[in-house]
Formats: structure tokens, C-alpha cells, sequence
């Protein structure tokens, strides 16, 4: 596993705060409501609502935070700060790798909450 | 636990977060509810009781400063604890959320021992704030509480139209005596249950009691656009009541109580009097007096309501009443008009 993608340290936190079945739970829920995040992000840029660009961005942002999803945290975040870009085809390729960086990111969630 | 448990009201938007949050105060030993934004959260705070809330700020519909904004200029929800926690960016909202009103600021996701903490001392806060306002209001009236929570308290008065209603028990030294001190004591609080209800449900104000005797203010500290003919109405209240308690009485063979009630309209100076570490809400001015003497004189008159001028001109015949012709009162340089309110019940009775 590549421990650059989940911290371990943040998610052994997470589950010795509130639990191993507990944190199964919180993973599921993560992975299900991920898509939809990224669907909203997508959405918000094509409708080119900053608002609500800026929103689901710092969503996904706090979830990855609360995982340790490092590098899926600073991505979104930097969506959230910077906003819609004036060139749109800079948010479709940060997007995309974003969306790369959430699949690996729940990938390795889902394997760790079976481990 | 369970007496220690609060109800905490949590609101995000975001499931993970709302998911994860619940699950740390739960762990804490509290009650948890959850709203899926701001207008949810400001629904469910108006609708049932909460002692905190935890506030996201980033929500749709109505976010959380609309929220902060919102519970500062409700007067129920006022004192409503709140702490935000947020992933929101920048120092300068923080600032922002605690300059609305919210007690604290936590980063998200949230370090438990951290929110223990802060959940703790926020619960402690309120608890001596609800326990400090049911203090006062043991020892003020609710008006005179509200008054003080909402303008504060600083010595001084201010000028205002007001009737003043004073009453007493007749021969109560010599029941005193027949009762024996804890019937006393009984009997006491059930009078002044039947006087406080009279007086209150024709908006007056309780605001000295000695002994049998009692003072209450019509106009103070809120205005009332009729005062004389609400303390007029409320006391014919008072004699019904006690009427009724008589009844009671003699169906066990103790004796009636006979109350005398005076009552004085004019300009008096209403506010706090005292020093800054021990005050009382009171009254000054002419009606005050006269109203204390109108109710001694009854006992002289031999009826149960005196009334002044100034109250019997406002209450322009709505109340049947006949003259007794000047008086004079002690203190009083010239003589004064009164009047007995014609008491059509039989609260006289023995």
C-alpha cells in the first residue's frame, strides 16, 4: 500500500477515538457519498458557479482531512481557495486529477477498513 | 450519566461530518439530533429545547453565520450556546463567528479531547446561567428579570403613569396565634398563590411582600394601557379568590380572611433602588403612599377596596363605586377624595 495516499497516523486516531466498527461505518458512507461530491464539483464548474464550486470543494476537503487523505485534501483545498479558474480546461485536468486522487484514496480506505 | 446527558443539536451538511461528530458527543454521554443545514437547525432550536449547539459553517439554504445572526436577534435563542466547527478558511471568519455570538471555534475534523473540553465548559456555562436566572427569578418578578437580563441593571428610575395596588390580611396577628406557625406558613403561601394569580393574569406585578401585606404595580415595568382599571379589576379578582378559599375554610371550621385593598393612580419613579451589590425594583412617589394609607383606612371605612381620585376618574363609571367624602391622611397636607369600590360578591363574609 502506498502510505502517502492515506495517513496512517490520522486514521489510527480516527478509529481508536470512535471505534473499528464505527469507522467501517464512516468509510461506507465516505465511498458513497463521494461520487456525488465530485458529480456536484463537475457540475458547479460546467454551470460556472463559483459558490458552489468553492462549496463541494471544501466538502471533500474536510472528509479527506478527516481520514488523513493528504494529497486528496490539499487538491481540494486548493480548488476552494483558488475558485473557478477563468481558463476552464485548468479545472477539467485538476479535476480529473482529483477524481484520480479519490479513487485511490477510497481504494485504500476500503482496504484498510477490512484490514 | 443520564442525569449528566444534554441534547445537543448538530448541524452540517455533510454526512461523513454529521456522521462522525454525532458519534463523538454520543460517546461523551449526550443526546444528539441532527439537522442538514442552517434553516433545519434554526426549525428544530424554535421547536424544542437544546443546550448546545454544534454549528457548520459552509451549508446551502442558510449557512452558519446566517444561523449566528439569526439565533442573536431572537430573544429565546439569545443565550443559546453555540460552537462552530468548521474546516472554513481564513482567521478572519473565525473571528467573525465568535464576534456573532459563538462561544467557541473547532477546526475540523475535531480532536475528541478537544471537544470533551469544550462541551463540558459550555454545558457549565449555561447550567449556572440557567440556575442564576432562576435565582432571580424567585426574588423578582419575570417582568422585572426580563427587564434586567435585556437592559441591565443600573440604579435609578424612570418616570411612569402607574396605579399601585396595596393589600393586606385583617386580624392576622391574632390568626397567627390561633394557627400556630407552620399553618401560618401554609396558609400564607396559598393566599399569596390565589393574590400573585389575580394580580399577574391583569398584568400586574408583585413587588414587595411583608409579612401579610403585599405591593403590586399596574404600569411597571411595562406599560399598561389601562392600569388603574387592571388594578381596580384585579383587586374584585383578589376578593373573589379569597371568597372562594373561605368556602373552603369554613367546611373546616376555621375562621375567613378578611383582606383590605387600596389603590392609588398617578406618576411614580419606577427602577432599582439600593447599591450595586443589594437592589430592589421599586416605586416612588405619591400613589405609593396614598395607596398604603387607602388600604389602612379600610379597616376605618369598614369596605374592602379604597380607591383615589385620579383612579376613580379613570375608570369612568365602568365600576360601580360611591364617595366617602375627604379624608385626611397622614403625610397628606390636604385632605383627598376617596372612594369604595361597591363589592357586589359576597367576599365579606364574617
Amino acid at each position: 500500500m502506498d502510505e502517502s495516499v492515506i495517513d496512517r497516523a490520522v486514521y489510527a486516531e480516527l478509529r481508536a477515538t470512535t471505534g473499528a466498527e464505527f469507522v467501517a461505518e464512516l468509510v461506507d458512507t465516505f465511498v458513497e457519498e463521494g461520487p456525488g461530491m465530485l458529480a456536484e464539483l463537475r457540475a458547479a464548474r460546467a454551470e460556472g458557479n463559483a459558490e458552489r464550486f468553492r462549496r463541494a470543494a471544501h466538502s471533500l476537503k474536510s472528509n479527506g482531512r478527516t481520514f488523513g487523505a493528504v494529497k486528496l485534501t490539499a487538491l481540494a483545498r486548493e480548488f476552494e481557495l483558488k475558485g473557478l479558474d477563468a481558463d476552464s480546461t485548468r479545472d477539467v485536468a485538476g479535476l480529473a486529477a482529483l477524481e484520480a486522487e479519490y479513487a485511490r484514496a477510497a481504494a485504500e480506505l476500503k482496504a484498510l477498513r477490512n484490514g | 450519566m443520564a442525569e449528566d446527558s444534554s441534547r445537543v443539536l448538530i448541524a452540517d451538511d455533510n454526512k461523513v461530518n454529521r456522521l462522525l461528530l454525532s458519534r463523538s458527543v454520543e460517546l461523551l454521554g449526550h443526546r444528539v439530533m441532527l439537522a442538514e443545514n442552517g434553516r433545519i437547525a434554526l426549525e428544530k432550536l424554535q421547536s424544542e429545547p437544546f443546550d448546545l449547539l454544534l454549528l457548520d459553517i459552509e451549508m446551502p439554504e442558510v449557512d452558519g453565520f446566517a444561523v449566528l445572526e439569526q439565533l442573536k436577534a431572537d430573544p429565546q435563542l439569545r443565550e443559546m450556546p453555540v460552537i462552530v466547527t468548521s474546516s472554513v478558511e481564513g482567521l478572519d471568519n473565525v473571528v467573525r463567528c465568535i464576534n456573532l455570538g459563538a462561544e467557541d471555534y473547532l477546526h475540523k475534523p475535531v480532536n475528541q479531547v478537544l471537544l470533551k473540553a469544550r462541551i463540558g465548559a459550555s454545558l457549565e456555562k449555561k447550567r449556572l446561567r440557567d440556575q442564576q436566572k432562576a435565582m432571580v427569578r424567585r426574588f423578582v418578578t419575570s417582568e422585572v428579570a426580563d427587564d434586567m437580563l435585556q437592559s441591565g441593571f443600573a440604579l435609578g428610575g424612570k418616570r411612569i403613569h402607574a396605579s399601585v395596588l396595596f393589600s393586606d390580611i385583617r386580624g392576622f396577628t391574632a390568626l397567627v396565634e390561633s394557627e400556630g406557625p407552620e399553618e401560618t406558613i401554609d396558609l400564607l403561601n396559598t393566599y399569596y398563590t390565589l393574590m400573585f394569580d389575580a394580580i399577574g393574569s391583569h398584568g400586574g406585578v408583585v413587588n414587595l411582600i411583608i409579612g401579610d401585606g403585599l405591593m403590586a404595580l399596574f404600569g411597571a415595568p411595562l406599560p399598561l394601557d389601562d392600569c388603574a382599571g387592571s388594578a381596580v379589576a384585579a383587586g374584585l379578582e383578589m376578593l373573589e379568590l379569597i371568597g372562594q378559599f373561605n368556602h373552603e375554610r369554613s367546611a373546616v371550621n376555621k375562621p375567613a380572611l378578611r383582606i383590605g385593598i387600596g389603590v392609588a393612580t398617578g406618576d411614580v419613579v419606577a427602577g432599582y433602588t439600593g447599591t450595586q451589590q443589594r437592589a430592589t425594583y421599586t416605586c416612588i412617589g405619591d400613589p405609593v403612599n396614598l395607596a398604603a394609607r387607602l388600604e389602612a383606612h379600610t379597616k376605618v371605612a369598614g369596605c374592602a377596596i379604597l380607591i383615589d381620585d385620579a383612579t376613580q376618574r379613570a375608570l369612568d363609571g365602568s365600576v360601580p363605586m360611591q364617595s366617602l367624602g375627604e379624608v385626611s391622611f397622614k403625610g397628606k397636607a390636604a385632605a383627598v377624595e376617596i372612594f369604595a369600590v361597591v363589592v357586589e360578591q359576597p367576599a365579606e363574609q364574617a
